[in-house]
């Protein structure tokens, strides 16, 4: 049985201008143990159907979903300290920013311990010595003296160890990694992704990492979902999506990567990802589609099949010819 | 290099002085300690490193926001240190910059035909007319509409932002451009198009770009040479080709090995570096890298070891790899 099982979720924001679609039908689902990547650019609400499944989206935003369970348990029905129960001991969250996303006026030993203390009621005394386990297992050197230490006192690599190590205090069953390296540099950021990695294993933890770099998804995950202005265009498993891309997004945004480049002049997508006030009709990628027919433009696409990799596309490519096609074009 | 050089830095150096504590005594902090390279027209000079390297203390150096500590920069032929005021101003007309972050380089409430047109005022004696047709026609050369000229900030995507961060750089006709990580806060897509970009004015312009990333993808794609940086000191330099096929520095080779690639049949063979940069207020002493170099042996920890040439790159490393 799937650990998360996310059908058809909605998430809509009520602003000034009327309601605006952030996360628009995306399903996920997922096992006990499995690294799963969420890819997209800014705005691709990737991070924002993440939040909502946590509850941690503002009161403006509305969530609906066919059906939201974590291990059988309903999460849209359950109340809020029902879910207080799971959030933070069972499903924990590491964001982008670790500067900014541990509290300044506190030490670290005091934020590392308090989900050991509210989740599972520990004792002073064993909380501690968790804490010490907690740090060694992230490699920080020289855990007992660290817990005393206050986040300003951290680099950006050790505060993103201390959140990893407050994110799998209680030994969660899901971790999401929200950018988890995007603020880091490379040397570091090869560093972190080992220990994630290394950590999802040993404790059998199941990953989601949302992320932009393209680099980071083709090192770590076993299957990719990729967004693009809300919606899930492509589901695939990792060694598909790089070799044989079905959505033209995809396949765009991987020529668009200075690393493939065969020439000098890139292959850029043009135009930018739609906002609230020019989403257009019918296929959301239809304005930067070089595939692009009427029927594009008019009607939304449905989801190809599972062997497609479920995209969201009139033509999905295979093997970068768009089937179906009226043109019978072909691509590059 | 056979064509001549527009800039020249020799063993360039930048050293603050700084307090580590409210009452503490004064440290010196070397930025920047001993960086010698040529700038060519129509080629790009790469300088890669991760941060506290000295990467943008060099860039503000190069555009002479500051004055070198020790060390000369010539540019265009002229020492900057020991040059008139007046050269001096008319050389920052030579060299431009554009940002890292397009959203914090632009004023929000100027239209962005006044951002572009201010060089001029300040540095020329271009009317008016003349003022708003040079903005126009560099607006319609980096791929902005005209149109868009009484257009504010906030109505532009981080892509154009930095388009007109560019056109503004290029206003003052500059022959050298640095560019500051500018493509790291965009998107993929955007991001291949604004490098589309920079490729097609380097080679209508015959500009000298300095470009300063810590995208190694984003550097292999751009650059005609690589400088490679360490805590303030240039570990490695050479084209790209030699440095991206055989590098020689153990720090170079670690760097390559970090950068995740997107692919991934790849045999993966990461190297992972134990420990962080450490502080530049308190390097440690020899090779800045030997803490964490696999390589280090006593010597590392003595000495600094001098530039020279092994194979196709310069290297300062007493045990380069072959």
């Amino acid at each position: 049985m799937a650990l998360l099982d996310i059908r058809n979720l909605t998430v809509a924001f009520q602003t000034g201008n009327g309601m605006f679609t952030a996360v628009d039908r995306v399903s996920v689902s997922l096992s006990e143990g499995e690294v799963v990547s969420i890819v997209g650019e800014s705005g691709s609400g990737k991070s924002v159907a993440m939040l909502a499944m946590m509850g941690l989206l503002p009161w403006t935003a509305r969530v609906t979903a066919d059906r939201m369970e974590f291990d059988g348990k309903d999460l849209l029905a359950m109340g809020s300290g029902e879910k207080r129960r799971i959030i933070g001991r069972e499903i924990t969250m590491i964001f982008q920013e670790p500067m900014s996303s541990l509290n300044p006026c506190f030490t670290v030993g005091f934020q590392l311990t308090e989900a050991l203390k509210t989740h599972l009621r520990m004792g002073r005394k064993e909380r501690r010595e968790r804490a010490v386990e907690l740090l060694n297992q992230v490699g920080i050197p020289e855990p007992v003296k660290r817990l005393s230490v206050f986040p300003h006192q951290l680099s950006g690599g050790m505060s993103q160890r201390v959140m990893i190590a407050m994110a799998i205090a209680c030994n969660p069953r899901l971790l999401i990694a929200d950018e988890p390296t995007t603020a880091l540099d490379v040397t570091i950021q090869a560093q972190i992704l080992d220990l994630l990695l290394k950590l999802q294993q040993d404790n059998d933890m199941a990953l989601v990492l949302i992320t932009h770099d393209m680099g980071v998804v083709a090192e770590t995950a076993k299957r990719v979902m990729v967004h693009y202005a809300g919606q899930q265009v492509e589901h695939q498993e990792i060694g598909g999506l790089f070799a044989n891309p079905h959505h033209p997004y995809t396949a765009a945004l991987l020529a668009a990567l200075p690393e493939r480049a065969a020439s000098k002049k890139l292959p850029s997508i043009a135009g930018v990802v739609p906002g609230q006030f020019d989403r257009p009709t019918g296929c959301l990628f239809s304005p930067r589609c070089r595939f692009v027919t009427d029927l594009c433009r008019s009607s939304e696409p449905p989801p190809a099949p599972a062997e497609l990799g479920s995209a969201l596309c009139h033509y999905p490519l295979d093997d970068g010819v768009p089937l179906n096609h009226p043109d019978g074009k072909e691509a590059v | 290099m056979s064509q001549e050089a527009i800039l020249q830095a020799r063993d360039l150096k930048r050293f603050y002085r700084v307090r580590r504590a409210a009452f503490g005594p004064k440290a010196v902090l070397k930025a920047l300690n001993g960086a010698t390279f040529d700038l060519v027209n129509g080629r790009t000079l790469a300088v890669v490193g991760e941060s506290g390297c000295g990467k943008s203390t060099l860039a503000r150096l190069v555009t002479m926001i500051e004055t070198p500590t020790d060390g000369t920069l010539r540019i265009c032929g002229n020492d900057i240190v020991g040059s008139s005021r007046a050269t001096r101003r008319s050389l920052k007309s030579k060299v431009q910059i554009v940002f890292q972050d397009p959203y914090g380089s632009l004023n929000p409430r100027q239209k962005i035909g006044h951002a572009l047109e201010e060089p001029l005022l300040v540095n020329t004696t271009m009317s008016k007319q003349e003022r708003r047709r040079s903005a126009k026609e560099m607006m319609d050369f980096v791929g902005l509409r005209p149109e868009q000229y009484d257009r504010y900030p906030h109505m532009f995507s981080g892509g154009q932002r930095q388009r007109i961060a560019i056109a503004r750089a290029l206003m003052l006709r500059p022959e050298i451009l640095v560019l500051d990580e500018p493509v790291s806060a965009l998107d993929v897509s955007i991001q291949a198009q604004i490098l589309n970009l920079l490729t097609d004015l380097q080679e209508q312009l015959n500009l000298a770009y300095l470009f300063i990333s810590h995208d190694l993808s984003v550097v292999k794609h751009i650059a005609d040479e690589v400088m490679v940086m360490y805590l303030g000191v240039p570990i490695e330099m050479g084209s790209r080709q030699a440095i991206f096929e055989q590098p020689h520095h153990p720090y170079t080779e670690a760097l390559l090995s970090a950068t995740p690639m997107a692919d991934p049949f790849r045999v993966k063979k990461r190297i992972v570096l134990h420990g962080e940069l450490p502080s530049p207020i308190d390097p440690p002493p020899g090779c800045s890298f030997n803490p964490r170099c696999p390589r280090a042996t006593d010597i590392c920890r003595q000495d600094f070891p001098e530039m020279r040439q092994v194979g196709k790159t310069m290297v300062a490393c007493y045990h380069p790899l072959d």
